[in-house]
């Protein structure tokens, strides 16, 4: 691993201007300021048996232990055990267990990062029952504040905490949104002040998928619900969350949550984006420090509830046979795995499922912002390449997810290995199969 | 005093109250540490909640079949010495009559011979265990100085305890004597390292499995 420092220096976020002992001090700090009851109760639990590799696709598809989704906390187990365990004081005097230094930190930039998705499959398989993925997520935020948050997530955190956006655009997100909504024929409501939803969008979707954008809204025009687009929170992603910045991704959820209270919405509707949804549903509330006002649905799942009470009605899709990626922020660690198929079912898709699905899907690769990070590409491609073939073998014509990340993970994978399938979206295969007589869109 | 009566004397009683005050001060150490309320909406209540960790606490005993190709051997290996530790600790005579006077209560003992057969496999698996940590390249990068501790002193149990039974490598009085130190140094080292898994473990499953269950996320 150390012949990779070099590169990982050149890939440190701005505050690399800090001093290595400033770096591992920051980290450390921040590591053991959020340990709590229940973190410590996950890092002594940890019995080293290594199961938790084999549910990871990076060691699965490299077999080398450094992937070893466990070891990738491996530095902070050590600080905690010096600076916060029964026993510290005996770790300290006795020099057993040393201080975590910058060098090792930033070896651990590779591990924490780029070859972490932070999908939680590691942490379905350990027999202590440890949520692994959550003790990345909190490391993470000990290596943002250690100024060793990769460049490319650092600088759209950066962004999106400054403008709402995660990176300059060619015009603003709120004129793109128009001119998706001119281009495919579908009022976008913008900035209405008494509503019952809130929408957001992923700039990914308004970047490379605008037809999710249009699908989205014909779908809610469709349905006929009260809801509205916001100019100061149009971006569903959280950059905060991937780089592991506590404050911005708290800046960047206040934004939309300031929104959505500023609408009176009842329910603030994430689109197809699953650390969107992760951030929005499970942790935005303990970062506005009280119960949200509002609720948060992911759109598979208020579709799937309004198909439940009648309100939406599909036609058959003729998709031929199907197959469907479970976004792990979604299905595995959001529980919203019975919605997409129950779209799915309505539209009578013939569902062929993958050797490991639902809950326990493998990662498309891209998530936990690895897409993003540009040093990553050859491993993502190497760990992408069981998860083609699992596709493939469903023998599907047609290959659907929910996730825009997921998506944009395997456009590329399309790219790269010549690849036959395009990756759809479901939400704009509900929008194309409303049953009216609008006809499919464009 | 001979080495038997230094081993179930002083020693002993030097290694229960270390054990009993490291046991509790490891718990109580996490226990003192801060918690951090839940504000988001949760998908299942309190009562579903608990009710997933206690199913937890049991279901990830056994590997999801998902995962079982990749994790059955070496999960297999690892329950297998566990149990045959626990029947030669638990259904072993002179050990029900030692526990027995701690507790007050005695309970049946299976017969030596198949006590002795359990220790010798339990042995096997044992070495199995230490053989599979320094050769498997995930294992080995793991492991420190506890890992290899623990197991050295797990095992001195069981082989101090082969040889008493089978009057094996000196006189009696001194190989029980032996025996009983091997399992004061464990119930010694018992806090300081891994072994506090058997405290961890259902504790660790059910609150993990609770607050995922009150996502309604897999488990």
């Amino acid at each position: 691993m150390s012949s990779n420092v070099t590169t990982m220096r050149a890939n440190l976020a701005p505050e690399e201007e800090k001093s290595p002992e400033a770096r591992a001090a920051g980290a450390m700090s921040a590591f053991a300021q959020e340990i709590g009851a229940l973190s410590a109760f996950r890092l002594e639990s940890c019995i080293h048996c290594g199961i938790c590799a084999e549910a990871c696709h990076f060691y699965i598809a490299t077999e080398d232990p450094k992937y070893t989704p466990i070891w990738k906390v491996e530095p902070f187990k050590q600080a905690y055990k010096r600076e916060a365990s029964a026993f510290a004081p005996v770790f300290r005097l006795f020099g057993l267990k040393p201080k975590v230094t910058a060098g090792e930190l930033e070896q651990w930039q590779h591990l924490l990062y780029d070859s972490c998705n932070m999908c939680g499959r590691c942490s379905l398989i350990c027999p202590m029952g440890i949520d692994v993925a959550a003790l990345i997520e909190q490391a993470r935020h000990a290596m943002f504040e250690a100024g060793l948050a990769p460049k490319e997530l650092y600088q759209k955190a950066a962004h999106q905490k400054q403008t709402g956006q995660p990176e300059v655009s060619t015009e603003p997100y709120r004129d793109k949104l128009l001119v998706i909504g001119q281009e495919y024929g579908v009022e976008i409501p913008l900035d209405k002040t008494e509503v019952d939803v809130m929408l957001c969008v992923p700039r990914t979707d308004i970047e490379h998928y605008p037809k999710a954008v249009a699908a989205l809204a014909r779908v809610m025009q469709h349905l006929g619900v009260s809801c509205t687009f916001r100019s100061d929170g149009l971006v569903a992603e959280n950059y905060g969350y991937y780089a592991g910045s506590k404050t911005w991704q708290r800046d960047i959820s206040l934004r939309l949550i300031e929104q959505a209270i500023a609408c009176k919405a009842k329910v603030l509707l994430v689109p197809e984006c699953g650390h969107a949804y992760a951030a929005l549903r499970w942790e935005a509330a303990d970062m506005y420090g009280k119960p949200l006002p509002f609720e948060v649905r992911h759109v598979s799942e208020f579709l799937a509830e309004q198909l439940e009470v009648g309100n939406l009605k599909l036609r058959i899709a003729k998709t031929g046979a199907t197959t469907f990626q479970d976004p792990c922020e979604l299905v595995r660690k959001g529980g919203v795995t019975n919605a997409p198929r129950a779209l799915m079912k309505a539209l009578g898709i013939e569902l062929h499922e993958m050797k490991n699905h639902g809950e326990f899907s493998f990662c498309c690769g891209g998530g936990g912002g690895v897409v993003d990070i540009e040093r990553a590409a050859p491993l993502r491609y190497r760990t992408m390449e069981n998860k083609l073939r699992e596709i493939n073998d469903t023998d599907a014509q047609t290959f659907l997810t929910s996730c825009s990340d997921c998506r944009r993970t395997f456009d590329d994978a399309r790219k790269h290995f010549n690849w036959d399938k395009t990756p759809g979206s479901l939400l704009e295969l509900v929008a194309d199969n409303l049953a009216v007589d609008e006809g499919a869109m464009s | 005093m001979d080495l038997l009566e230094l081993a179930r004397g002083p020693a002993l009683k030097v290694a229960v109250v270390v054990f009993c005050v490291g046991v509790v001060w490891r718990i109580v150490n996490i226990i003192l540490l801060h918690y951090r309320r839940n504000f988001n909406e949760p998908r299942n209540g309190f009562a579903k909640s608990v009710l997933g960790g206690i199913k937890v606490a049991g279901s990830r005993s056994w590997p999801h079949p998902e995962f079982i190709p990749r994790t059955g051997a070496g999960e297999a290996l690892g329950y297998s010495y566990h149990i045959g530790l626990f029947i030669v600790i638990l259904a072993f005579g002179p050990h029900i009559t030692f526990f027995g006077s701690f507790v007050g209560v005695r309970w049946p003992n299976l017969p030596s011979g198949v006590i002795t057969i359990a220790s010798v496999l339990t042995f096997t698996l044992l070495l199995a265990v230490l053989f599979r940590r320094v050769t498997n390249r995930v294992l080995r990068m793991l492991s420190n100085f506890d890992d290899y501790f623990s197991w050295f002193v797990t095992t001195l149990v069981i082989v101090t305890g082969m040889m008493t039974t089978a009057h094996f490598g000196g006189p009696y009085q001194t190989l029980l004597g032996l025996h009983i130190l091997s399992f004061d140094l464990l119930l010694i080292w018992f806090p300081f390292g891994k072994l506090m898994h058997s405290f961890y473990i259902f504790p660790s499953r059910s609150l993990n499995g609770a607050l995922l269950s009150r996502k309604g996320a897999a488990s």
